[in-house]
């Protein structure tokens, strides 16, 4: 124990014992010891010519990067509209699907512990598991090029994020008020509608914008692998090395997300 | 509302045999047997864990009893269905310690929560309540004080008037009975006094009885027409409030030096101005 008592009856207190100290600081060799191991085995597998070169061959890329072509934005509004739909109209989706697997998975929602529940929570960590750019690449194969697929693997993505986060939410609110409506003699619809649903409104408004400027991002790239949006401009621009093009496409997702955040801190805001 | 047909006459409330024992293992109520006449303002005294809130949460079944009946006014609660069991709620009116009401939700959005029981979940949802419930509701408001706080957001409320909200949300079920929980246990003691002489007042108009479950044993004494003690789950006081001694209140809490108690309730009794 760190307390000790000196010889004249006097308490000492330390933070740890002495095996206490031995063990915190054998922890920290043996943390150094992988870090120093990890450096020699990249450091071998590395070509570093390469990495000396990089600042030069970096400098290059932008040279050729600048001045950006922005005569290109004319051909770009189109593509960013369709991946802002994307990544609403997918956002959408997952809020129609996403809420009712949350009521089937929290706790003192589900309707069966035994069945319903597992199985919300497995439809949830599927939807997470998989990225939404793999389940472009999956659907794509199925439903073909275009927007569609794309606000499909939004969508399914989107609906564990929100599933597990509003889940999460609905088994932290306040029993009483939620006795309090049963008291009245409330029917369980009531009880939802007028006891657990006011309590989430804060928690479910964050989660679904948040999520949808995440999935603004995420839309921008879905293009790579043919799933509409602007991300198909740029895997085209990188194709025929339009490096000028690339830039004015990088500068449009820059300013598309800064609005994005901007619009969603204004709705946490408001709905708080 | 009638909805008893021939309710023996004088009896609003009657326990018998009533066990609660959870799911843990522990015994919470030890065969209980009460019985509350109509018009009586109880209070249910004794030490935390004795189980007041679980007496009281096996009369509505927001508890389920393990063994026991609980009859209200002629009809047998504890062998109720779903359906029944939401209706005979409508005739008890709850209110909570740390009043329990939807924060998010306006005053008024609360009080009307008190008439869900007689109204349909697509009404309710869209607020289309019937006009007598709104008149109601805007009468009793002004009853307690509250009628230009309508459409405040019941968090932006103090303790006293969410409670005066949670009074009114439990009224406008036009109860039989209030079941109550610690109504001043999160309040100052003079907003206490006012919410006891609320209740009390209240009751007295309606004619209803009321279970008040309170740790203020003086307030306890001052505004009850009897006192019930639990310990351990069993009942060990049941009579008057003059008849809570030092020693009966030994029995219920524990060894402790109640003089000073017994001295402060009678000088509480006597300054109280009656408002």
């Amino acid at each position: 124990m760190p307390v000790a008592v000196r010889g004249g009856g006097e308490k000492l207190w330390m933070r740890r014992t002495r095996a206490g100290d031995i063990v915190a600081w054998f922890g920290w060799l043996v943390g150094v010891a992988i870090v120093v191991a990890s450096f020699e085995l990249i450091s071998q597998v590395t070509i570093w010519a390469f990495v000396w070169d990089a600042p030069a061959q970096g400098a290059d890329l932008i040279g050729r990067m600048f001045p950006p072509r922005w005569s290109y934005a004319s051909q770009l509004w189109k593509p960013m509209w369709d991946t802002i739909n994307m990544a609403t109209l997918g956002t959408g989706l997952a809020v129609l699907l996403g809420v009712p697997v949350a009521f089937l998975a929290a706790h003192n929602t589900t309707p069966s512990v035994v069945f319903v529940r597992p199985t919300a929570i497995f439809v949830i960590v599927f939807s997470r598991s998989i990225n939404s750019l793999i389940w472009a690449l999956l659907l794509v194969v199925v439903f073909g090029p275009g927007t569609l697929a794309g606000i499909l693997s939004i969508g399914l993505r989107s609906i564990g994020f929100i599933g597990k986060l509003l889940y999460e939410a609905i088994e932290e609110i306040d029993t009483t008020q939620v006795e309090a409506i049963t008291a009245t003699g409330a029917g369980r619809g009531q009880v939802l509608a007028w006891g657990i649903v006011p309590q989430i409104m804060p928690a479910f408004a964050g989660i679904t914008v948040f999520r949808w400027d995440i999935n603004i991002r995420e839309a921008t790239v879905l293009g790579l692998v043919g799933a509409g949006g602007i991300g198909m401009q740029l895997q085209a621009s990188i194709n025929v090395l339009a490096w000028p093009q690339v830039t004015v496409i990088f500068a449009l997702i820059l300013v598309t997300v800064l609005a994005s955040e901007w619009l969603s801190a204004r709705v946490r805001h408001a709905v708080i | 509302m009638g909805a008893a047909e021939t309710p023996p006459p004088g009896l609003m409330l009657q326990i018998s045999g009533l066990t609660k024992r959870y799911a843990t293992g522990d015994l919470a109520l030890t065969d209980v047997s009460l019985t509350v006449p109509d018009g009586q303002v109880m209070a249910l005294i004794g030490p935390s864990g004795a189980g007041k809130s679980t007496l009281i949460r096996c009369v509505n079944r927001l508890v389920e009893p393990t063994g026991g009946k609980v009859v209200l006014n002629g009809d047998d609660i504890t062998a109720l269905g779903q359906g029944a069991l939401r209706r005979a709620r409508r005739r008890m009116g709850m209110i909570f310690q740390e009043y329990a009401l939807v924060e998010r939700l306006s005053v008024m959005e609360n009080v009307l929560s008190g008439r869900l029981g007689y109204v349909g979940f697509w009404r309710s949802y869209f607020r289309r309540f019937p006009q007598a419930d709104i008149t109601e509701a805007f009468r009793l408001l002004a009853r307690v004080g509250l009628d230009h706080m309508v459409d405040k957001r019941a968090d932006a409320l103090s303790g006293g008037q969410r409670q005066r909200v949670g009074i009114v949300r439990a009224l406008m079920q036009n109860p039989e009975l209030l079941l109550v929980d610690e109504p001043t246990a999160s309040l100052d003691p003079k907003t206490s006094r006012q919410i006891m002489r609320l209740v009390v007042e209240l009751c007295g108009e309606r004619g209803l009885a009321a279970i008040i479950n309170i740790h203020d044993v003086a307030l306890a004494q001052a505004f009850a027409q009897r006192i019930v003690g639990l310990q351990g789950g069993r009942i060990v006081y049941d009579g008057p409030p003059d008849g809570l001694t030092a020693e009966v209140l030994t029995t219920i809490y524990g060894e402790e030096d109640w003089s000073k108690t017994m001295s402060k309730v009678e000088e509480d009794a006597e300054t109280e101005p009656a408002v």
